[in-house]
């Protein structure tokens, strides 16, 4: 296969705090090829968005890489000095983010917002950047984009506004978009709409997603391939149908088991996952799932387990597929 | 916008009113009188000055008269500086007072803005402590402190500035600074929590990922938000600072209006009290409409009613 878009590997990072070093990823590695979409799920807390502003350098100043590299597109992005990131931004990865009723800077004009991205990392005149700025207000569907242009954001609504944001984002046609659960704050006719946007887009320029959400509805629908996080680890990864027909760790199973189903004729009882995610301030020397998790054995607590890879492009951290794996082996030989 | 401000200038007219009809009772009811001096004048004489400034009638008739020559925009003559009328006093001690005023306005906010964005970027750091400890000082320690410490250093000792008077630009150094340290320290305080909060906002992290350089995101997306405080705190400090300081005047002996405040009010100077008080109430609500309008044009999420 050719070269990865994205290749993150092995990647620390860690928050220094007065409380001390929160370690909020460990150990984290995704590949993902151009035109991919990942969705990342995860309950909060769980590291995925870290993951997310980790590639594009938009993590707070306390927070640090730690280990493992950051390959995007031909950078190395763990390397790469503010002004060279400055570069990436907006141009070659860019990022949706939650709450579009703040995203935007009150005291300018749409119109502002969007040309500022353009010329910034395009030769274009103002006019030729305000003709693209229209463009893109048509792409993501607004109407009367010439009027939307001078509009400031309160006078638009939550939907119109994180389509102006997708717009923003799509400005310099970017390889790469990060959406940070881009619909948890928008009302659900709404979310469909900016999601079946979002897609259609895709398809248009040609650019690969990274969805991050805990709403494992959206994953379903939108995504290739899926990475559950747990306490800054990936601790499933595969495609979208290998996670919902074939989870294959206790965390996915349990997430699974706490969506809603409104086919069925009886009340199926919702099954939580029982506990707290842990304390990434210390986390345990094991699975970090194991406090938690039904079929906790002993050396869950131990030690942590490697992954196992059920095929390719599917693999799980838990010792129960090792030994799965190691009866499996057995068997063979 | 201009129903706007006509609405605004009308309720300026009814404020004005108000402010000039307390006053004027509230000025007749403190005991003495313009011509009470430690050697009094012969009772006759006293009649005499009462009539020639209409005090001998009652203070409702004189209320009357004042607002009928003040309606004709007229403030009257000064009861204690013979021959002056009180528009003439107040036009040339403003001028000197909003020229000193003015620079150190000037001064303040060119200080204490970009102190307030440095403290707030270095927020926790070194510097961010060191600014805001000189920026307590600076609310602390009153300004006849900091003028008498300025004369003491720079006059006596180094002997490089004059200390009274203001006929050279060198002149201005001393009063100007005395007049601008407080607003400095307190504008650098307002400007560092409102940057610390517009810095935590989530457009700012939609700037970042825009791939805008630090510089442009402080200036362009920051401050615009940030400096509403401060643009709030100018209006009433425009107007206090143009009027002048008592203090500071009195200590570099300058002819300004600061003065005639305090020493209309003294001398019972009657009608130099109402035309002070009018004026700096005036400048005040010129200045908060002022404000109002900034905000307008600065953030338009407000609406004008």
């Amino acid at each position: 296969m050719s070269e990865p878009l994205l290749n993150i590997q092995h990647e620390r990072l860690s928050f220094f705090t007065p409380a001390g070093e929160v370690k909020a990823l460990n150990d984290v590695t995704i590949q993902m090829y151009q035109g991919d979409v990942l969705g990342i799920v995860g309950e909060s807390g769980s590291g995925k968005s870290v993951t997310a502003y980790s590639i594009m350098g938009l993590i707070a100043h306390n927070g640090k890489i730690i280990g493992g590299t950051i390959d995007f597109n031909g950078h190395r992005i763990n390397e790469l000095t503010e002004k060279e990131m400055q570069k990436i931004r907006g141009n070659e990865v860019s990022i949706i983010f939650q709450d579009p009723m703040t995203s935007l800077n009150p005291v300018f004009t749409i119109g502002n917002q969007i040309t500022e991205v353009i010329r910034l990392h395009t030769n274009k005149s103002k006019k030729e950047a305000l003709e693209r700025a229209e463009e893109l207000l048509n792409l993501v569907g607004i109407n009367e984009p010439k009027k939307r242009l001078k509009q400031y954001p309160h006078e638009l609504s939550g939907g119109m506004r994180q389509r102006v944001m997708i717009a923003m984002a799509l400005a310099c046609e970017p390889k790469l978009l990060i959406a940070d659960e881009p619909t948890t704050a928008l009302d659900v006719t709404i979310q469909a709409q900016i999601l079946e946007l979002m897609m259609e887009l895709r398809q248009k320029i040609d650019m690969s997603i990274i969805m991050i959400t805990h709403d494992l509805g959206i994953v379903a629908s939108m995504c290739d391939k899926i990475a559950v996080m747990y306490a800054g680890k990936i601790v499933e990864y595969g495609k979208t149908e290998d996670i919902f027909y074939n989870p294959k760790h206790e965390y996915t199973r349990g997430l699974l088991r706490s969506i809603p189903v409104l086919t069925e004729k009886e009340h199926r009882k919702l099954v939580p996952i029982e506990g707290t995610p842990v304390d990434l301030l210390n986390p345990p020397k094991g699975c970090p799932f194991a406090p938690r998790c039904n079929s906790c054995m002993k050396i869950c607590l131990r030690e942590m387990p490697e992954y196992t890879y059920i095929t390719e492009d599917h693999y799980s951290a838990c010792w129960l597929l090792q030994k799965e794996a190691y009866m499996k082996g057995g068997e063979n030989s | 916008m201009g129903r706007y401000i006509v609405k605004r200038v009308f309720l300026a007219v009814v404020t004005i009113w108000l402010v000039a009809t307390i006053t004027f009772f509230l000025m007749f009811m403190i005991p003495g009188g313009p011509f009470l001096a430690e050697k009094s004048p012969s009772p006759a004489t006293l009649e005499a000055l009462n009539r020639k400034y209409g005090l001998d009638q009652p203070v409702i008739v004189q209320y009357k008269n004042y607002m009928l020559n003040l309606l004709k925009g007229e403030l009257g003559e000064s009861i204690k500086q013979r021959g002056r009328t009180v528009g003439d006093i107040i036009s040339r001690g403003f001028k000197v007072s909003a020229r000193v005023g003015g620079i150190s306005i000037l001064v303040s906010v060119l200080i204490g803005v970009p102190l307030g964005c440095v403290a707030a970027l270095n927020r926790g750091k070194w510097l961010d402590n060191l600014i805001m400890v000189v920026a307590t000082f600076g609310i602390a320690v009153p300004s006849f402190v900091i003028s008498t410490v300025l004369m003491l250093i720079f006059s006596i000792k180094l002997d490089l500035l004059p200390t009274y008077g203001l006929t050279s630009w060198q002149h201005y150094i001393m009063p100007v600074i005395a007049l601008s340290f407080y607003p400095t320290a307190y504008i650098s305080r307002l400007m560092r929590t409102s940057m610390l909060d517009v810095l935590g906002q989530d457009y700012m992290r939609t700037a970042k990922a825009k791939g805008l350089s630090q510089f442009k995101m402080l200036f362009k997306h920051a401050l615009r938000n940030a400096i509403l405080p401060v643009v709030t705190y100018l209006g009433p400090l425009i107007a206090y600072t143009l009027t002048g300081s008592f203090v500071v005047e009195k200590i570099f002996t300058i002819p300004g209006l600061g003065n005639e405040f305090i020493s209309s009010i003294t001398g019972r100077d009657y009608t130099m009290i109402m035309g002070t008080t009018i004026f700096l109430a005036s400048l005040v609500i010129i200045m908060n409409l002022v404000v109002d309008i900034a905000y307008k044009i600065i953030d338009p999420r407000i609406k004008l009613k």
